[in-house]
Protein backbone atom coordinates (compact mmCIF):
# COMPACT_ATOMS: atom_id res chain seq x y z
CA UNK A 1 0.00 0.00 0.00
CA UNK A 2 1.40 3.42 -0.42
CA UNK A 3 2.53 5.45 2.02
CA UNK A 4 0.85 8.66 0.20
CA UNK A 5 -1.30 9.05 -2.44
CA UNK A 6 -3.53 11.27 -4.51
CA UNK A 7 -7.09 9.96 -6.54
CA UNK A 8 -8.50 12.49 -8.59
CA UNK A 9 -6.76 15.50 -7.26
CA UNK A 10 -8.48 18.50 -8.52
CA UNK A 11 -7.51 22.07 -7.27
CA UNK A 12 -8.76 25.76 -7.60
CA UNK A 13 -7.59 29.01 -7.12
CA UNK A 14 -11.13 30.56 -7.35
CA UNK A 15 -12.72 29.90 -10.73
CA UNK A 16 -9.45 28.72 -12.08
CA UNK A 17 -8.83 25.14 -12.23
CA UNK A 18 -4.76 24.28 -11.60
CA UNK A 19 -4.94 20.34 -10.94
CA UNK A 20 -7.15 17.76 -12.98
CA UNK A 21 -7.74 14.77 -12.07
CA UNK A 22 -4.01 13.92 -10.24
CA UNK A 23 -2.97 10.50 -9.64
CA UNK A 24 0.68 10.27 -7.72
CA UNK A 25 1.50 7.59 -5.28
CA UNK A 26 4.71 7.14 -3.02
CA UNK A 27 6.17 4.38 -0.95
CA UNK A 28 7.84 3.98 2.22
CA UNK A 29 11.59 4.75 1.57
CA UNK A 30 10.92 5.92 -1.98
CA UNK A 31 11.85 9.06 -3.42
CA UNK A 32 9.61 10.64 -6.08
CA UNK A 33 10.86 13.40 -8.23
CA UNK A 34 7.82 15.60 -9.81
CA UNK A 35 8.93 17.98 -13.12
CA UNK A 36 7.27 20.08 -14.94
CA UNK A 37 7.32 23.37 -16.36
CA UNK A 38 6.03 26.98 -14.38
CA UNK A 39 2.53 26.68 -14.47
CA UNK A 40 2.17 22.70 -14.69
CA UNK A 41 0.68 22.27 -11.17
CA UNK A 42 3.76 20.80 -9.27
CA UNK A 43 3.61 23.78 -6.17
CA UNK A 44 -0.28 23.01 -6.89
CA UNK A 45 0.56 19.41 -5.93
CA UNK A 46 2.83 19.90 -3.08
CA UNK A 47 0.05 22.51 -1.37
CA UNK A 48 -2.32 20.51 -1.84
CA UNK A 49 -1.16 17.70 0.00
CA UNK A 50 0.28 19.37 2.70
CA UNK A 51 -2.98 21.46 3.86
CA UNK A 52 -2.01 24.73 2.41
CA UNK A 53 -5.23 24.45 -0.22
CA UNK A 54 -7.83 22.64 1.55
CA UNK A 55 -9.80 19.50 -0.58
CA UNK A 56 -12.10 17.29 -0.73
CA UNK A 57 -11.34 14.12 2.13
CA UNK A 58 -11.31 11.64 -0.82
CA UNK A 59 -8.16 12.93 -2.69
CA UNK A 60 -5.35 12.70 -0.68
CA UNK A 61 -4.80 9.38 1.64
CA UNK A 62 -1.47 9.28 4.24
CA UNK A 63 -0.75 5.96 5.44
CA UNK A 64 -4.24 4.85 4.46
CA UNK A 65 -6.32 7.81 6.13
CA UNK A 66 -8.15 10.42 4.36
CA UNK A 67 -6.63 13.64 4.67
CA UNK A 68 -7.43 15.93 1.73
CA UNK A 69 -9.65 18.32 4.08
CA UNK A 70 -7.47 18.22 7.06
CA UNK A 71 -5.86 21.28 7.95
CA UNK A 72 -2.18 22.19 7.29
CA UNK A 73 -1.18 21.67 11.25
CA UNK A 74 -2.20 18.82 11.81
CA UNK A 75 -1.05 17.24 8.54
CA UNK A 76 2.22 18.36 9.65
CA UNK A 77 1.07 16.84 13.15
CA UNK A 78 0.50 13.61 11.24
CA UNK A 79 4.06 13.48 9.78
CA UNK A 80 4.18 15.52 6.32
CA UNK A 81 6.77 18.37 6.25
CA UNK A 82 7.46 20.63 3.69
CA UNK A 83 10.22 22.68 2.53
CA UNK A 84 7.99 25.54 0.74
CA UNK A 85 8.92 26.79 -2.59
CA UNK A 86 11.29 30.35 -1.78
CA UNK A 87 12.59 28.40 1.22
CA UNK A 88 10.11 30.61 3.38
CA UNK A 89 12.52 31.44 6.77
CA UNK A 90 10.97 33.34 9.41
CA UNK A 91 12.35 36.82 9.56
CA UNK A 92 12.21 37.73 13.01
CA UNK A 93 14.27 34.34 14.26
CA UNK A 94 17.75 33.31 14.31
CA UNK A 95 18.76 29.95 12.08
CA UNK A 96 18.30 27.72 15.21
CA UNK A 97 15.05 29.41 16.16
CA UNK A 98 14.06 28.59 12.46
CA UNK A 99 15.36 25.09 13.11
CA UNK A 100 13.50 24.67 16.32
CA UNK A 101 10.22 25.54 14.81
CA UNK A 102 10.40 22.60 12.47
CA UNK A 103 9.64 20.45 15.84
CA UNK A 104 7.22 23.03 17.71
CA UNK A 105 4.43 20.70 17.07
CA UNK A 106 5.55 17.26 16.22
CA UNK A 107 8.22 16.30 18.51
CA UNK A 108 9.00 12.94 17.62
CA UNK A 109 12.61 10.65 18.65
CA UNK A 110 14.25 9.91 15.65
CA UNK A 111 17.88 10.46 13.57
CA UNK A 112 16.57 14.36 13.24
CA UNK A 113 18.16 16.81 16.04
CA UNK A 114 19.27 19.90 16.13
CA UNK A 115 23.12 17.79 16.15
CA UNK A 116 22.33 16.31 13.72
CA UNK A 117 21.00 18.85 11.19
CA UNK A 118 24.39 20.49 12.54
CA UNK A 119 26.23 17.94 11.43
CA UNK A 120 24.40 17.34 7.89
CA UNK A 121 24.97 21.33 7.15
CA UNK A 122 28.29 22.82 9.61
CA UNK A 123 27.69 25.99 8.37
CA UNK A 124 24.07 26.78 10.36
CA UNK A 125 26.03 25.75 13.15
CA UNK A 126 28.75 28.67 12.68
CA UNK A 127 25.35 30.75 11.73
CA UNK A 128 22.82 29.37 13.95
CA UNK A 129 22.56 33.11 16.18
CA UNK A 130 21.87 35.46 12.73
CA UNK A 131 18.04 36.24 11.21
CA UNK A 132 17.44 33.20 9.10
CA UNK A 133 17.23 35.69 6.35
CA UNK A 134 20.53 37.08 6.97
CA UNK A 135 21.93 33.81 5.15
CA UNK A 136 22.77 33.08 1.41
CA UNK A 137 19.93 31.86 -0.44
CA UNK A 138 22.15 28.04 -0.23
CA UNK A 139 22.58 28.17 3.50
CA UNK A 140 19.02 29.59 3.30
CA UNK A 141 17.82 26.21 1.59
CA UNK A 142 19.94 24.45 4.36
CA UNK A 143 17.35 25.63 7.00
CA UNK A 144 14.27 24.97 5.16
CA UNK A 145 15.30 21.36 5.09
CA UNK A 146 16.58 21.14 8.47
CA UNK A 147 13.82 22.53 9.63
CA UNK A 148 11.05 20.34 7.92
CA UNK A 149 13.86 17.29 9.08
CA UNK A 150 13.85 18.70 12.86
CA UNK A 151 10.19 16.58 12.90
CA UNK A 152 11.22 13.67 11.79
CA UNK A 153 9.29 13.13 9.35
CA UNK A 154 7.50 10.36 7.94
CA UNK A 155 7.27 11.96 4.06
CA UNK A 156 9.16 15.23 2.87
CA UNK A 157 8.00 17.55 0.53
CA UNK A 158 10.45 19.69 -0.94
CA UNK A 159 9.58 22.51 -3.22
CA UNK A 160 11.53 23.72 -5.97
CA UNK A 161 14.41 23.69 -3.98
CA UNK A 162 17.37 24.56 -7.11
CA UNK A 163 14.86 27.21 -7.96
CA UNK A 164 17.49 30.68 -8.15
CA UNK A 165 20.53 29.12 -6.71
CA UNK A 166 23.27 28.61 -8.61
CA UNK A 167 24.50 25.42 -10.16
CA UNK A 168 27.16 24.71 -7.42
CA UNK A 169 25.13 25.42 -4.59
CA UNK A 170 22.39 23.46 -5.91
CA UNK A 171 24.82 20.51 -6.22
CA UNK A 172 25.99 21.13 -2.48
CA UNK A 173 22.37 20.78 -1.05
CA UNK A 174 21.58 17.26 -2.98
CA UNK A 175 25.01 16.16 -2.03
CA UNK A 176 22.62 15.84 1.74
CA UNK A 177 20.06 13.58 -0.09
CA UNK A 178 21.61 10.94 0.22
CA UNK A 179 22.34 10.97 3.89
CA UNK A 180 18.51 11.86 4.13
CA UNK A 181 17.01 8.98 2.17
CA UNK A 182 19.43 7.19 4.51
CA UNK A 183 17.30 7.25 7.43
CA UNK A 184 14.33 6.09 6.00
CA UNK A 185 12.42 9.00 4.56
CA UNK A 186 10.67 8.78 2.24
CA UNK A 187 10.51 11.95 -0.23
CA UNK A 188 8.82 13.89 -2.86
CA UNK A 189 11.04 16.85 -4.52
CA UNK A 190 9.76 19.22 -7.03
CA UNK A 191 12.03 20.15 -10.02
CA UNK A 192 12.32 22.19 -13.04
CA UNK A 193 16.09 20.88 -13.35
CA UNK A 194 15.40 17.11 -15.24
CA UNK A 195 18.56 16.61 -14.37
CA UNK A 196 19.12 16.70 -10.91
CA UNK A 197 15.39 15.38 -10.10
CA UNK A 198 16.37 12.31 -12.28
CA UNK A 199 19.22 11.84 -10.17
CA UNK A 200 17.95 11.89 -7.07
CA UNK A 201 14.51 10.03 -8.04
CA UNK A 202 13.33 6.24 -7.91
CA UNK A 203 10.46 7.38 -10.01
CA UNK A 204 9.81 10.30 -11.74
CA UNK A 205 5.81 12.08 -12.40
CA UNK A 206 5.93 14.60 -15.42
CA UNK A 207 3.17 17.26 -15.59
CA UNK A 208 1.81 19.63 -17.65
CA UNK A 209 -1.03 22.60 -17.56
CA UNK A 210 -2.61 20.38 -14.50
CA UNK A 211 -2.23 16.62 -15.59
CA UNK A 212 0.62 13.93 -15.14
CA UNK A 213 1.83 13.62 -18.59
CA UNK A 214 4.19 11.18 -17.75
CA UNK A 215 5.36 8.68 -14.95
CA UNK A 216 8.13 5.83 -14.57
CA UNK A 217 11.73 4.80 -13.08
CA UNK A 218 14.41 7.49 -14.59
CA UNK A 219 16.58 5.08 -16.65
CA UNK A 220 12.96 3.69 -18.62
CA UNK A 221 12.63 6.80 -19.82
CA UNK A 222 13.65 7.94 -23.14
CA UNK A 223 14.85 11.87 -23.54
CA UNK A 224 11.74 12.53 -26.24
CA UNK A 225 9.16 10.94 -24.17
CA UNK A 226 10.55 13.20 -21.52
CA UNK A 227 10.94 16.02 -23.80
CA UNK A 228 7.23 15.48 -25.41
CA UNK A 229 5.69 14.76 -21.89
CA UNK A 230 7.45 17.89 -20.34
CA UNK A 231 6.73 20.74 -23.40
CA UNK A 232 3.76 18.94 -25.11
CA UNK A 233 5.00 18.63 -28.52
CA UNK A 234 3.29 14.79 -28.87
CA UNK A 235 -0.08 14.91 -30.67
CA UNK B 1 14.77 70.80 42.87
CA UNK B 2 10.94 70.97 41.75
CA UNK B 3 12.00 69.89 37.72
CA UNK B 4 13.76 67.03 39.08
CA UNK B 5 10.91 66.20 40.65
CA UNK B 6 8.39 66.74 37.87
CA UNK B 7 10.79 64.52 35.49
CA UNK B 8 10.32 61.64 37.89
CA UNK B 9 6.89 61.95 38.51
CA UNK B 10 6.35 61.91 34.95
CA UNK B 11 8.74 59.08 34.59
CA UNK B 12 6.45 56.95 37.20
CA UNK B 13 3.07 58.47 35.70
CA UNK B 14 5.17 56.70 32.42
CA UNK B 15 5.03 53.42 33.70
CA UNK B 16 1.22 53.81 34.16
CA UNK B 17 0.90 54.70 30.55
CA UNK B 18 3.63 52.25 29.50
CA UNK B 19 0.89 49.64 31.26
CA UNK B 20 -1.91 50.65 29.30
CA UNK B 21 -0.01 50.40 26.04
CA UNK B 22 2.21 47.19 26.33
CA UNK B 23 -1.29 45.07 26.04
CA UNK B 24 -1.99 46.81 22.42
CA UNK B 25 1.73 46.41 21.68
CA UNK B 26 1.51 42.83 21.93
CA UNK B 27 -1.66 42.77 19.85
CA UNK B 28 0.00 44.90 16.96
CA UNK B 29 2.94 42.78 17.11
CA UNK B 30 1.60 39.39 16.64
CA UNK B 31 -1.46 40.01 14.29
CA UNK B 32 -1.09 43.68 12.84
CA UNK B 33 -4.55 43.82 14.82
CA UNK B 34 -4.93 47.08 15.98
CA UNK B 35 -7.71 47.13 19.05
CA UNK B 36 -10.02 50.10 19.47
CA UNK B 37 -11.96 48.55 22.62
CA UNK B 38 -8.20 48.59 24.69
CA UNK B 39 -9.42 51.31 26.89
CA UNK B 40 -12.47 49.96 27.01
CA UNK B 41 -11.21 46.70 28.10
CA UNK B 42 -9.17 48.14 30.91
CA UNK B 43 -11.93 49.89 32.33
CA UNK B 44 -13.92 46.92 32.24
CA UNK B 45 -11.13 44.97 34.08
CA UNK B 46 -10.89 47.95 36.54
CA UNK B 47 -15.06 47.17 36.99
CA UNK B 48 -14.66 43.40 37.17
CA UNK B 49 -11.98 44.28 40.37
CA UNK B 50 -13.40 46.59 42.00
CA UNK B 51 -16.53 44.40 42.40
CA UNK B 52 -14.55 41.75 43.25
CA UNK B 53 -13.71 44.24 46.14
CA UNK B 54 -16.58 45.49 47.49
CA UNK B 55 -18.28 42.70 46.60
CA UNK B 56 -15.89 39.71 48.85
CA UNK B 57 -14.20 42.52 50.40
CA UNK B 58 -10.93 41.73 49.26
CA UNK B 59 -7.78 43.68 48.74
CA UNK B 60 -7.32 45.13 45.39
CA UNK B 61 -4.83 43.32 44.53
CA UNK B 62 -6.22 40.16 45.48
CA UNK B 63 -9.21 41.10 43.26
CA UNK B 64 -6.45 41.77 40.64
CA UNK B 65 -4.76 37.99 40.40
CA UNK B 66 -8.63 36.29 40.55
CA UNK B 67 -10.00 39.15 37.95
CA UNK B 68 -6.39 37.94 35.74
CA UNK B 69 -7.56 35.00 34.45
CA UNK B 70 -10.85 36.06 34.06
CA UNK B 71 -9.76 38.28 31.56
CA UNK B 72 -7.25 35.67 30.02
CA UNK B 73 -10.30 33.43 29.34
CA UNK B 74 -12.17 36.46 28.18
CA UNK B 75 -9.63 37.70 25.60
CA UNK B 76 -8.72 34.31 24.39
CA UNK B 77 -12.89 33.37 23.72
CA UNK B 78 -13.07 37.35 21.92
CA UNK B 79 -10.08 36.50 19.77
CA UNK B 80 -11.81 33.19 18.75
CA UNK B 81 -15.15 33.55 18.48
CA UNK B 82 -15.18 37.02 17.23
CA UNK B 83 -11.38 38.48 16.11
CA UNK B 84 -9.96 35.79 14.29
CA UNK B 85 -12.91 35.54 11.83
CA UNK B 86 -12.24 39.38 10.75
CA UNK B 87 -8.53 39.00 10.84
CA UNK B 88 -7.38 39.13 7.12
CA UNK B 89 -5.34 41.36 4.22
CA UNK B 90 -8.14 43.98 4.65
CA UNK B 91 -7.30 45.68 8.23
CA UNK B 92 -10.72 47.73 8.26
CA UNK B 93 -12.91 44.67 9.62
CA UNK B 94 -11.12 44.68 12.57
CA UNK B 95 -11.10 48.31 12.94
CA UNK B 96 -15.07 48.52 12.55
CA UNK B 97 -15.54 45.29 14.97
CA UNK B 98 -13.55 46.75 18.09
CA UNK B 99 -14.74 50.34 17.87
CA UNK B 100 -18.41 48.69 17.67
CA UNK B 101 -16.85 46.56 20.65
CA UNK B 102 -15.53 49.47 22.38
CA UNK B 103 -19.45 51.18 22.56
CA UNK B 104 -20.77 47.95 23.23
CA UNK B 105 -18.65 47.76 26.11
CA UNK B 106 -18.88 51.54 27.40
CA UNK B 107 -22.82 51.56 27.26
CA UNK B 108 -23.08 48.05 29.02
CA UNK B 109 -21.08 49.23 31.78
CA UNK B 110 -23.21 52.61 31.65
CA UNK B 111 -26.24 50.69 32.15
CA UNK B 112 -24.68 48.34 34.82
CA UNK B 113 -22.28 50.88 37.05
CA UNK B 114 -23.63 54.37 35.85
CA UNK B 115 -22.11 57.14 34.73
CA UNK B 116 -21.05 57.85 38.29
CA UNK B 117 -16.95 58.37 38.40
CA UNK B 118 -15.82 55.35 40.88
CA UNK B 119 -12.52 54.62 42.35
CA UNK B 120 -11.02 51.13 43.71
CA UNK B 121 -9.66 51.63 47.48
CA UNK B 122 -6.15 50.35 48.15
CA UNK B 123 -6.48 51.93 51.79
CA UNK B 124 -3.50 53.19 53.51
CA UNK B 125 -1.35 52.91 49.91
CA UNK B 126 -3.40 55.28 48.46
CA UNK B 127 -1.27 58.06 50.40
CA UNK B 128 2.01 56.39 51.22
CA UNK B 129 4.66 57.54 50.02
CA UNK B 130 8.61 57.46 50.73
CA UNK B 131 11.15 60.33 51.24
CA UNK B 132 13.97 60.54 48.65
CA UNK B 133 15.87 63.66 49.86
CA UNK B 134 13.89 66.97 49.49
CA UNK B 135 11.74 64.99 47.49
CA UNK B 136 9.49 62.15 47.99
CA UNK B 137 7.14 59.76 45.79
CA UNK B 138 4.27 58.37 46.07
CA UNK B 139 4.31 53.95 46.56
CA UNK B 140 1.59 53.49 44.01
CA UNK B 141 3.65 55.30 41.35
CA UNK B 142 6.53 53.57 42.59
CA UNK B 143 4.65 50.23 41.95
CA UNK B 144 3.12 51.22 39.17
CA UNK B 145 6.59 51.67 37.37
CA UNK B 146 8.03 48.40 39.03
CA UNK B 147 5.07 45.92 37.47
CA UNK B 148 5.44 48.21 34.11
CA UNK B 149 9.44 47.21 34.25
CA UNK B 150 7.96 44.13 35.39
CA UNK B 151 5.70 42.94 32.49
CA UNK B 152 8.00 44.45 30.09
CA UNK B 153 10.23 42.40 31.03
CA UNK B 154 8.03 38.73 31.79
CA UNK B 155 6.98 39.43 28.13
CA UNK B 156 10.44 40.47 26.86
CA UNK B 157 11.13 36.52 28.32
CA UNK B 158 8.02 34.82 26.79
CA UNK B 159 8.37 36.16 23.23
CA UNK B 160 12.14 35.16 23.62
CA UNK B 161 12.84 32.38 25.49
CA UNK B 162 9.93 30.37 25.42
CA UNK B 163 8.65 28.31 22.72
CA UNK B 164 5.37 29.81 22.60
CA UNK B 165 7.11 33.25 21.78
CA UNK B 166 8.66 31.10 18.97
CA UNK B 167 5.34 30.49 17.65
CA UNK B 168 4.23 34.12 18.12
CA UNK B 169 7.28 35.89 16.28
CA UNK B 170 6.65 32.98 13.45
CA UNK B 171 3.10 33.74 13.17
CA UNK B 172 3.37 37.14 13.12
CA UNK B 173 6.15 37.15 9.95
CA UNK B 174 4.31 34.17 8.24
CA UNK B 175 0.73 32.34 9.47
CA UNK B 176 0.85 29.69 6.39
CA UNK B 177 3.93 28.93 7.17
CA UNK B 178 3.66 28.93 10.63
CA UNK B 179 0.71 26.35 9.98
CA UNK B 180 3.38 24.43 7.83
CA UNK B 181 5.35 23.56 11.00
CA UNK B 182 2.24 22.64 12.97
CA UNK B 183 1.15 26.30 14.62
CA UNK B 184 -2.87 26.36 14.45
CA UNK B 185 -2.45 30.54 14.01
CA UNK B 186 -6.34 30.83 15.25
CA UNK B 187 -4.76 29.57 18.75
CA UNK B 188 -1.65 31.33 19.19
CA UNK B 189 -3.77 34.78 17.88
CA UNK B 190 -6.37 33.44 21.04
CA UNK B 191 -3.16 32.99 23.65
CA UNK B 192 -1.99 36.79 22.62
CA UNK B 193 -4.89 37.90 23.29
CA UNK B 194 -5.36 36.03 26.68
CA UNK B 195 -1.66 37.33 27.52
CA UNK B 196 -2.96 40.68 26.80
CA UNK B 197 -5.99 40.92 28.91
CA UNK B 198 -3.88 39.56 32.05
CA UNK B 199 -1.21 42.63 31.12
CA UNK B 200 -4.98 44.99 30.94
CA UNK B 201 -5.63 43.52 34.59
CA UNK B 202 -2.41 44.88 35.44
CA UNK B 203 -3.04 48.04 33.99
CA UNK B 204 -6.90 48.43 35.41
CA UNK B 205 -5.52 47.84 38.63
CA UNK B 206 -3.32 51.34 38.56
CA UNK B 207 -5.62 52.78 36.78
CA UNK B 208 -8.42 52.29 38.85
CA UNK B 209 -6.90 52.90 42.35
CA UNK B 210 -4.81 56.04 41.22
CA UNK B 211 -7.86 57.64 39.94
CA UNK B 212 -11.45 57.85 38.98
CA UNK B 213 -12.92 55.78 36.41
CA UNK B 214 -15.90 55.77 34.67
CA UNK B 215 -17.46 53.80 31.71
CA UNK B 216 -16.20 56.77 29.41
CA UNK B 217 -12.46 56.95 30.77
CA UNK B 218 -11.25 53.90 27.78
CA UNK B 219 -10.78 55.78 25.01
CA UNK B 220 -8.63 58.45 26.21
CA UNK B 221 -6.87 55.76 27.38
CA UNK B 222 -6.61 54.02 24.57
CA UNK B 223 -4.68 57.10 22.78
CA UNK B 224 -2.19 57.80 25.41
CA UNK B 225 -1.61 53.85 24.66
CA UNK B 226 -1.61 54.68 20.93
CA UNK B 227 0.69 57.31 21.50
CA UNK B 228 2.95 55.02 23.67
CA UNK B 229 2.92 52.05 20.62
CA UNK B 230 3.85 54.67 18.02
CA UNK B 231 6.62 56.39 19.67
CA UNK B 232 8.24 53.30 20.53
CA UNK B 233 8.16 51.47 16.98
CA UNK B 234 5.40 49.17 16.44
CA UNK B 235 6.02 45.83 18.43
CA UNK B 236 8.90 46.71 20.31
CA UNK B 237 7.98 46.12 23.89
CA UNK B 238 11.31 48.06 25.05
CA UNK B 239 10.16 51.10 23.21
CA UNK B 240 6.57 50.78 23.81
CA UNK B 241 7.83 51.51 27.65
CA UNK B 242 10.28 53.91 26.44
CA UNK B 243 7.20 55.27 24.62
CA UNK B 244 4.73 55.85 28.17
CA UNK B 245 7.57 57.19 29.73
CA UNK B 246 8.21 60.01 27.01
CA UNK B 247 4.21 60.60 27.17
CA UNK B 248 4.62 61.01 30.95
CA UNK B 249 7.16 63.06 31.30
CA UNK B 250 6.42 65.39 28.56
CA UNK B 251 2.78 65.50 30.49
CA UNK B 252 4.07 66.40 34.11
CA UNK B 253 6.42 69.02 32.53
CA UNK B 254 3.69 70.81 30.40
CA UNK B 255 1.67 70.63 33.65
CA UNK B 256 4.32 72.31 35.72
CA UNK B 257 4.70 75.22 33.12
CA UNK B 258 0.80 75.56 32.96
CA UNK B 259 -1.72 72.72 34.86
CA UNK B 260 -4.04 73.26 31.59
CA UNK B 261 -1.16 72.04 29.48
CA UNK B 262 -0.44 68.55 30.88
CA UNK B 263 -2.60 66.68 27.94
CA UNK B 264 -1.53 68.92 25.45
CA UNK B 265 2.19 67.95 25.98
CA UNK B 266 1.90 64.21 25.73
CA UNK B 267 0.53 64.56 22.31
CA UNK B 268 2.85 67.52 21.08
CA UNK B 269 5.67 65.14 22.41
CA UNK B 270 4.10 62.56 20.24
CA UNK B 271 4.07 64.59 16.98
CA UNK B 272 7.63 65.59 17.80
CA UNK B 273 8.39 62.27 17.68
CA UNK B 274 6.70 61.27 14.99
CA UNK B 275 7.98 64.13 12.63
CA UNK B 276 12.09 63.30 13.68
CA UNK B 277 11.34 59.12 13.44
CA UNK B 278 8.19 58.34 11.79
CA UNK B 279 8.57 54.72 12.46
CA UNK B 280 9.46 55.49 15.84
CA UNK B 281 12.55 55.31 18.08
CA UNK B 282 12.95 51.43 18.46
CA UNK B 283 11.21 50.14 15.03
CA UNK B 284 11.93 46.40 14.16
CA UNK B 285 14.40 45.79 10.99
CA UNK B 286 11.95 44.65 8.62
CA UNK B 287 7.59 45.08 8.48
Amino acid sequence: MALLETKGLTAFYGDFQALFGVDVSLSEGETVAVIGANGAGKTTLMRSISGVIAQAPGMVRFEGREIGATAADDIMAAGIAMVPEGRKLFPSLSVEENLLMGCHRRKVNGPWTLQSVYELFPILKERRDRPGTALSGGQQQMVSIGRALMSNPRVLLCDEISLGLAPVVIKDIYAAFPQIRATGASIVVVEQDIGQAMKVADRVYCMMEGRVTLSGAPADLSREEIHDAYFGTAA
Amino acid sequence: MIWIDTILQGILLGGLYALFALGLSLVFGIMRLVNLAHGDLIVFAAYLILVLVTLLGLGPFLAAAIAAPIMFALGFALQRLVLNRVLGTDILPPLLVTFGLSVLLQNALQEGFSADSRRIPAGWLETASVPLGPISLGVMPLMTFASAILVTLALQWLFYRTSLGRAFRATSDDPVTASLMGVKPASVFAKATGIAMIVVTIAALYLGTRANFDPTTGPARLIYAFEAVIIGGLGSLWGTLAGGIIIGVAQTVGAQINPEWQILAGHIAFLVVLLIRPRGLFPRAFD
